[in-house]
């Protein structure tokens, strides 16, 4: 669940609340995304791969817990760590170019082989 | 009824309108606009991250055109669908899926090089494929309204001419008259959270089954995936290579990701179940990650290596998006049985390839974008040949309204409805092995939900949206139950406990429909009364 918006980072392009599949933010008058309707959230991580600055945090728990904070996310590499993973972001290549469900096919095609 | 009277504040006239924008909703988009149409395309969400194929990663069933790869692959999954399926929708959905994967190649999409160099066109990553069939969708003119949920039809004597709904935003309503409409909304998961599933309730089933089209195939809905328990990630194939235990650590015998589902399911009544990746080599867990950068997601930042720690799994249920049911079509062009109305991708049945077993995955990705191209282009086809008939028209949208929705309901309400119909179809006690007496108890029970929902008038517009997904759901729930009670045997995914045996004297497909009083019937009885009709 949707667990985090930086303040510190957020550029308030509203690119967060715009791709949203299921509108868990809405903009406070400041212009900031903020989580109006977590029990929404989806878990979809989509929101983190359109944050051009890294500054949401999804934690992969499907209800509310206690996740760590800025800091310790920061440090641990968390932030915009699935966007690194996934190729998006300036100076880097699409990770679906180096797909290697080709491999995972074969496998499987040896493995029910046996 | 309510006439179609007060302007909207969001109104606009197109020749094809299209209810969802995942694959087979932007495919439809695509090719009706190719055909030159203008198109309008709504999305509950935001077309390029909903649906279950943007967050998440697929394969695809492209096959080189020789025919030895073709019979093959037509021949996998015939005996696992329970022979329901069809060959010449198959090749037809091998043809065009060959061709649209290729135009996705031109149209930029980074297909990756296999150890031989040559491409390789058998997966495609969600976010990148939906974020440029986004882009082609708009770049072809296509009006594309977010976060903008169908609500229901709009129709005359003529057939469906649009659909009016509501802009989540601001909670104005919208209204698109359309000579035709594509109904593209995805299937319905219930709610359960399975990766990018939520926006996907089956709201085009009522939609159509309220315009008098019908279902079928919907005894094959309960399909479940393996996930962790505390994660929504249902990615399965790695899986194949997983060990499941018990909390003891002892190796649970005969579980597994194919064929051993119902062993996991079975312990998982009485105790947690544990997987490990354990049958991986060094070599296999560098490219899962450059398979699947999804799956590693939750456990990475829950500091669990999956390779060698043991988590705890459950199954999610993904209904009819991993099952087959769905909007039955009449004829190769994705027609419903009501004139204007066309469906496409997880809101159609997948039958037609996959019979009763799982479209999960390839089979579902090669569907959406063939029965996406084939709508949008019948659509722009029998929307044209409206002539100046599409300016004369009564419209009427066909949501009950009046006084059998009059009982306010709160947003608790409408929450506990949701739930309501979660308990009723996630149990593996009632949907995965299924008996009659079960089944019954449960019909009963959505009946009364159906009842609750649709008398309900909610108090804002966001819970109106939610009060519709819940009849959407209690809806199709209803509909998987009829079916799945009328099936007395076993076949496909449908497993009933008190009829074990496949029996070759239910070698057909079940329609079904109706709102207020559910109905089943074969496939062949209903062609045989339409003949009779027709002959009459």
């Amino acid at each position: 669940m949707i667990q985090l918006v930086s303040r510190e980072r957020c550029v308030s392009c509203s690119r967060c609340i715009q791709v949203c599949p299921t509108r868990v933010f809405d903009e406070s008058p400041e212009g900031l995304p903020v989580i109006a309707r977590q029990e929404d959230c989806q878990t979809c991580f989509m929101c983190e791969l359109y944050c051009p600055v890294d500054a949401l945090y999804v934690s992969p728990h499907d209800h509310p817990v206690e996740t760590p904070g800025e800091r310790e996310l920061a440090q641990a590499g968390l932030l915009g760590s699935y966007r690194e993973h996934v190729g998006w972001g300036r100076g880097r290549s699409p990770g679906a170019a180096k797909d290697a469900s080709y491999l995972m096919i074969m496998e499987m095609r040896r493995t029910s082989g046996n | 009824m309510g006439k179609v009277a007060n302007r909207p504040a969001l109104e606009a006239s197109a020749d094809v309108l299209v209810i969802g924008g995942g694959p087979a909703g932007t495919w439809a988009a695509l090719a009706a606009a190719a055909k030159g149409a203008s198109v309008v395309l709504v999305d509950k969400g935001y077309c390029g991250t909903s649906g279950a194929t943007a967050p998440s990663g697929t394969g695809v069933w492209y096959v080189e055109p020789t025919v030895r790869e073709r019979e093959e692959a037509m021949g996998s999954r015939e005996a696992l669908g329970g022979y329901l399926a069809d060959r010449g929708w198959m090749a037809r959905v091998l043809d065009r899926t060959y061709a649209n994967m290729n135009e996705l190649a031109l149209a930029g999409y980074p297909f990756p090089l296999d150890e031989d160099g040559r491409p390789y066109r058998r997966s495609l990553q969600g976010p990148e494929y939906m974020k440029l069939m986004r882009r082609r969708v708009k770049q072809a003119g296509v009006l594309v309204w977010d976060h903008c949920p169908a609500q229901e039809l709009l129709t005359d004597s003529y057939g469906v001419g649009g659909a009016r709904g509501m802009q989540l935003r601001t909670g104005e309503p919208w209204l698109v008259k359309a000579g035709a409409v594509v109904i593209a909304s995805g299937g319905c998961a219930f709610l359960s959270s399975a990766l990018g599933c939520n926006v996907l309730t089956g709201d085009g089933y009522l939609f159509a089954a309220e315009a008098g089209a019908c279902l079928s195939g919907m005894e094959f809905s309960n399909a479940y995936a393996i996930s962790p328990t505390f994660s929504t990630i249902t990615k399965t194939a790695f899986y194949t290579w997983a060990s499941f235990y018990r909390g003891d650590g002892t190796l649970i015998e005969g579980a597994g990701s194919q064929r051993g589902r119902s062993v996991i399911a079975r312990t998982l009544q009485t105790q947690p179940v544990y997987a490990c990746l354990d049958r991986t080599t060094e070599e296999m867990r560098r490219w899962m990650r450059l398979a699947q950068p999804n799956f590693f997601l939750s456990f990475d930042r829950l500091g669990i290596d999956p390779f060698t720690q043991k988590f705890p799994i459950t199954l999610r249920l993904e209904g009819t998006v991993r099952g087959t049911g769905g909007i039955h079509l009449i004829d190769e062009s994705c027609a419903t049985a009501v004139p204007g109305l066309y469906a496409a991708g997880d809101a159609a049945s997948r039958q037609f390839i996959c019979g009763g077993f799982t479209g999960g995955g390839s089979h579902n990705a090669a569907w959406a974008m063939s029965s996406g191209s084939w709508s949008g282009e019948a659509a722009a086809g029998y929307s044209f040949g409206l002539g100046r008939l599409s300016g004369k028209r009564e419209l009427s949208g066909l949501r009950p309204t009046g006084e059998s929705a009059s009982v306010p309901v709160s947003h608790g309400d409408v929450r506990d409805l949701a739930a309501g119909v979660k308990r009723q179809v996630e149990p593996f006690e009632i949907n995965l092995f299924r008996t009659e007496s079960g089944l019954k108890q449960s019909l009963a029970r959505l009946d009364r939900i159906w009842l609750e929902a649709r008398g309900g008038l909610a108090d804002s517009a966001a819970d109106a949206v939610k009060l519709r997904e819940v009849q959407a759901m209690a809806s199709t729930a209803r509909w998987m139950y009829a079916s799945a009670l009328a099936r007395k045997e076993t076949r496909g995914m449908h497993k009933r406990l008190d009829y074990p045996d496949t029996d070759s004297a239910q070698h057909y497909r079940l329609l079904s429909g109706g709102l207020e009083e559910v109905w089943v019937k074969p496939e062949s009885a209903a062609r045989q009364a339409a003949g009779e009709v027709q002959a009459g």
